[in-house]
């Protein structure tokens, strides 16, 4: 067992691609479910238009990174809108479920060998990021050693790329929620027909919410896609939307810092279980051995779902949040 | 009173308001000297059941008006249909000169009129100040491009100001940094009471607001909904109580079946006989009971 | 509470592995690779013989020739990866690889769990594009496959809709009941070697079991904490990654299908051919659905349900048990959705996903009819068959799913409450 390699993967997952890309996804949904309470359930659809909107830019229309950028960010507010107006007048539960069914209609779609000359079906699509690493003002010796682990220049460009963008997102929202519109979304969380009896026009605060987290989502697609040099549909699987609800209610719902403390612990658990296994699957341990490497990586998503039906349970604010503030448990 | 005689201003109002209404005649759905709400033919049924057939309705401004009726009279659906909370299946209503039907509710609010709920929704995680900053209107950092960019802050000053005059009207400022959830059903209700005036409203509409207050604080909410007539706002509730209805209101609406069955000052309404009719012989009203409980619970827990 | 929660949530998962630890039997000795050819047209599957199919990997390479069941077997010489290879010049006139360039499956792991040694490989074979059948008569047959498609909706629908109606819960874990039925009955079938018969009622009754302990052992608990239903659909959501996970970990990723029924011929009525199998599903189906309705609407604890669906408060004053009403609704609501499942495991195979891929379906079934009506639910599943395999003559069938999914949200714009649904039940 190999106790200092499995502490640089937890290191490096902690803050690498992985955790940067749901810690966005997961800033995205706290603005909308956290503060707002709105359940968008197609986080991942979002992720998708922004990681496509850069690939399909650069690779078939031969447009630059930046318009890509731009068409991603135009594409997640469309989205949005598309999605918010049938169900934002409706109860919270429609929501949830034309999001997720939305989702799962822009993957099909984009897996589809109908669509393949443009979206690259199943395989995805790949060499668009030059323009991005074009960019890159690191040596390219630069590279960082964690113990075993090593991070070369162009990975830590996107991480720092990528973490700043993170930080941008809490900025915005740690402005926002302290802010009188922070206040209103908060109001409608609890209660919107007290708000609207107030004045306010609940569906647009709603449809601003859902807009702003979802461009969030859209920045997510963009780290992804240029830190794996590849777009492919089945990393937009609805389960990826909902391992940033998992990671959001571990950092804590409707605490600025909750999806970044989310996703990190969330991200170095996660790989260094998976490294764990396969080491103590190597080592011959009893029990542990008899699993395959398959079964270990199918255990990990099996300790997600067990630790956010837990979560959900015995401690729904997290480890940031504040119980008698969270709406969660209202209704 | 006693406590009235101290207050001449108190005694001008509701004397004006009397001496207008005083020769109005007694009859359901009659015009008003000055409305300030008209409303025509409003109707809603649910599946088959009409909760509500108003033919012809006014508010006289300036007035305290009570809404009364057996269970089920649709006192609540009519209020709900009035603030924009639900859809009529016909009709129009004019509120100050304008017309309301197909408003949605935020922009009811806007215009003046605000309401309260029966079932009371002081917004329990926030604390007591901001139920109260939330309520007021125009403001700048309710926009998400001037929140981000901090351009609210004198503007929250002046609002926190304000919430605090009023907190302290009500006698809850010394609750003000506490969770809304910490307090009495009846300081809820003298909070949702003052939330909703943040609102500047001209016209201020009670659900039930003595219901599930403690008999200790019933007077004070009865004084502070004087203290709305004064300040010249109109007043319309939905009550139960016949002794809180005779204690302040200028005139009387009584529903029943949905319908205006009589109208006149508190004193003479209890006195028709239809009315009397209709609060005894309530077994008419068993099935709308139940439509129009049923409503407001999906309604309020939307 | 808190330990009684934590108590059941380990018996949930002690029943769950001792359950799935049958379908986990140590590899026989000799494995094989082998599979059955049979050419799907319209939902009609006939065995294909004499078609040549060539394994190789490992410093070895073998082949064999489909027999008169179209099964075919390759025995290896060890565990490791192969790659195997259909040879199309084999294949009779008429028939071709539904995806055409899927000639070679490559790196097939044959790697325990194995049953009896055997890796199933699937080469799914359909009509080629050479003969074709008018429009008429392809509607006419994408009728039938669409009701049973839309009837094998409705059992899961059904199911999620008298639960949503009496909770309020939005159950995300029910694909995984669904799975559930098709897996249990698979594990008894070609697991235990249990005729498929006996395998099926044993999977309902271990379906209807699965619901049971689902509210038992975590939905009663949680209610009685009063849990808000947000936070239960969360936890549902992380108990569906939970099973299906679960289900993948004992069972592996790969499609299998039950034994003992496969390879029946054909029959045709008029312009549509179906085989016995389609006709079992539909009078299954149909039996099921009916006896449901007969039982919610006439018997006394069938009032009780829609009592306590109207309103659980009004029900529990006039004395009825809600919380009893409430687990024969998760009995009945399980049942019916293994049962769906396990017919679903005849048309499409079993597999540890099948339950989530079709839970999408479920949900714009009952949006659809309307959420916690039960006619909404049968009518809306029909409709979505119907509606999935009848574009299929417009749209490329990968995409057929997009369609209807794409109805959901437009009929949910311009009616809210459903087709079938009260406008009131929106609020």
């Amino acid at each position: 067992m190999d106790w200092s390699y499995i502490f640089a993967v937890m290191v490096t997952s902690a803050f690498g691609l992985q955790a940067i890309v749901f810690g966005l996804a997961a800033i995205g949904i706290n603005v909308q479910f956290g503060y707002t309470g709105l359940l968008n359930f197609g986080q991942a659809a979002f992720m998708a238009v922004g990681g496509y909107a850069v690939a399909v830019t650069v690779v078939e229309l031969n447009m630059s990174f930046w318009w890509g950028v731009v068409f991603g960010l135009i594409g997640a507010v469309i989205l949005a809108l598309l999605l918010g107006v049938p169900t934002l007048r409706l109860r919270a539960d429609y929501l949830a479920i034309v999001t997720i069914a939305a989702a799962e209609i822009i993957r099909l779609i984009l897996r589809s060998v109908t669509f393949k000359d443009f979206f690259g079906g199943s395989d995805g699509k790949q060499a668009f990021a030059d323009g991005f690493f074009a960019m890159n003002f690191l040596p390219p010796d630069a590279d960082l050693r964690i113990g075993p682990a090593v991070v070369n220049e162009s990975q830590l460009f996107t991480y720092i790329v990528g973490w700043s963008l993170v930080a941008l997102a809490c900025l915005v929202v740690w402005l926002l929620v302290r802010s009188p519109w922070g206040r209103v979304v908060k109001g409608i969380r609890e209660d919107e027909d007290a708000v609207r009896s107030l004045g306010k026009n609940v569906f647009v605060y709603k449809m601003q919410a859902l807009v702003l987290g979802g461009l969030f989502g859209a920045l997510a697609g963009f780290i992804t896609a240029v830190g794996a040099q590849n777009v492919n549909p089945d990393s937009f699987k609805t389960d990826a939307t909902f391992f940033a609800y998992a990671i959001l209610i571990l950092g804590g719902a409707a605490r600025v810092f909750g999806p970044v403390l989310g996703t990190v612990i969330f991200w170095a658990l996660f790989q260094g279980t998976d490294v764990f296994l396969r080491q103590a699957i190597d080592a011959g341990v009893p029990i542990v051995s008899l699993m395959d490497g398959t079964q270990a990586a199918v255990l990990r998503v099996m300790l997600v779902g067990l630790g956010l039906m837990l979560l959900m349970i015995y401690r729904p604010q997290g480890i940031l949040g504040d119980r008698r503030e969270l709406a969660l448990d209202a209704r | 009173m006693p406590d009235n005689a101290s207050t001449p201003a108190a005694m001008s109002r509701h004397e004006e308001a009397m001496r207008i209404l005083a020769d109005v005649p007694r009859e359901p759905g009659v015009p008003k000297p000055d409305p300030i709400l008209v409303a025509d033919h409003v109707t809603r049924s649910f599946g088959g059941l009409k909760a509500v057939d108003v033919s012809h309705v006014e508010i006289q401004r300036g007035s305290i008006t009570a809404l009364v009726g057996p269970n089920g009279a649709g006192k609540t659906t009519f209020f709900n249909l009035l603030t924009g909370f639900d859809t009529p299946d016909t009709g129009s209503w004019l509120f100050n000169g304008k017309d309301l039907a197909g408003v949605p509710s935020y922009r009811v609010a806007r215009m003046g009129m605000v309401r309260t709920f029966q079932l009371t929704k002081a917004l329990s995680k926030m604390t007591v100040i901001d139920n109260m900053r939330l309520g007021a209107t125009h403001q700048v950092g309710e926009r998400m491009l001037q929140a981000l960019l901090g351009l609210w802050r004198g503007q929250e000053k002046t609002v926190t100001a304000q919430a605090d005059e009023l907190l302290a009207r009500f006698k809850l400022l010394e609750k003000r940094e506490d969770f809304a959830g910490s307090l009495s059903g009846g300081q809820r209700k003298l909070l949702e009471m003052a939330r909703s005036l943040m609102t500047d409203p001209t016209m201020v509409m009670l659900d039930e607001p003595m219901a599930g207050v403690n008999p200790a604080l019933t007077q004070s909410l009865l004084e502070h909904i004087k203290g709305l007539r004064e300040q010249g706002m109109t007043v319309l509730f939905v009550e139960h109580d016949m002794d809180v209805v005779r204690d302040i209101s200028d005139w009387v609406i009584v529903m029943a079946q949905g319908s205006v069955i009589a109208e006149g000052p508190p004193g003479e309404v209890m006195r028709n006989e239809a009315v009397i009719s209709a609060y005894l012989g309530g077994h008419h009203d068993k099935a709308l009971t139940d439509s129009g409980v049923s409503f407001t619970e999906e309604a309020s827990g939307t | 509470m808190h330990r009684r929660v934590t108590a059941a949530l380990g018996a949930v998962l002690v029943a769950l592995v001792a359950l799935l630890a049958f379908a986990n039997p140590a590899a026989a000795d000799g494995e094989r690779i082998g599979g059955q050819l049979e050419n799907r047209v319209d939902g009609k599957k006939t065995p294909v013989e004499g078609v040549v199919i060539t394994v190789t990997g490992n410093g070895f390479e073998g082949s064999a020739t489909s027999g008169p069941d179209g099964k075919w077997e390759v025995p290896v010489p060890a565990l490791g990866n192969y790659d195997v290879t259909i040879d199309v010049s084999t294949l009779p006139e008429g028939v071709a690889l539904t995806e055409e360039d899927k000639v070679t499956i490559e790196q097939v792991p044959v790697k325990p769990p194995l049953f009896n040694g055997l890796k199933t490989v699937t080469f799914p074979l359909g009509q080629s594009t050479a003969t074709t059948t008018s429009v008429w008569e392809q509607a006419a047959q994408l009728t039938v496959s669409g009701l049973e498609f839309g009837l094998l909706i409705a059992l899961g629908a059904l199911g999620l809709s008298i639960i949503y109606g009496t909770t309020g819960l939005v159950n995300f874990a029910h694909g995984e009941i669904i799975t559930f039925g098709a897996l249990s009955t698979w594990v008894l079938n070609a697991g235990l070697g249990l005729n498929f018969f006996l395998a099926a009622i044993g999977g309902l009754l271990l379906s209807a079991a699965f619901g049971w302990l689902n509210n038992a052992a975590l939905w009663r608990p949680l209610r009685k904490r009063g849990t808000g239903l947000i936070a239960m659909m969360i936890v549902s959501i992380g108990l569906a990654l939970f099973l299906r996970n679960l289900f993948q970990f004992f069972v592996g990723g790969d499609k299998k299908s039950y034994t003992e029924y496969a390879g029946l011929a054909g029959m045709s009525i008029g312009p549509v051919s179906v085989t016995p199998t389609d006709i079992g599903i539909f009078i299954t189906a149909i039996l099921a659905l009916v006896a449901t309705v007969l039982v919610l609407s006439k018997s006394r604890l069938g009032k009780a349900t829609r009592a306590v669906s109207d309103n659980p408060s009004l029900a529990a004053g006039a004395g009825i048990n809600v919380e009893r009403v409430i687990t024969f609704v998760w009995v009945i609501g399980a049942a019916l959705a293994g049962l769906g499942g396990m017919l679903l495991g005849f048309t499409q195979q079993v597999s540890f996903q099948m339950g989530f891929q079709i839970l999408l379906l479920v949900f714009a079934a009952v949006t659809l009819g309307g959420l916690g009506t039960i006619a909404g639910a049968i009518f809306g599943s029909l409709v979505v068959g119907l509606f999935i395999q009848l574009t299929t003559l417009i749209v490329p069938t990968e995409l057929k799913n997009v369609g209807a999914l794409l109805v959901l949200i437009v009929i949910l714009l311009v009616r809210p409450y459903g087709l079938l649904g009260r406008r009131e039940r929106i609020g």
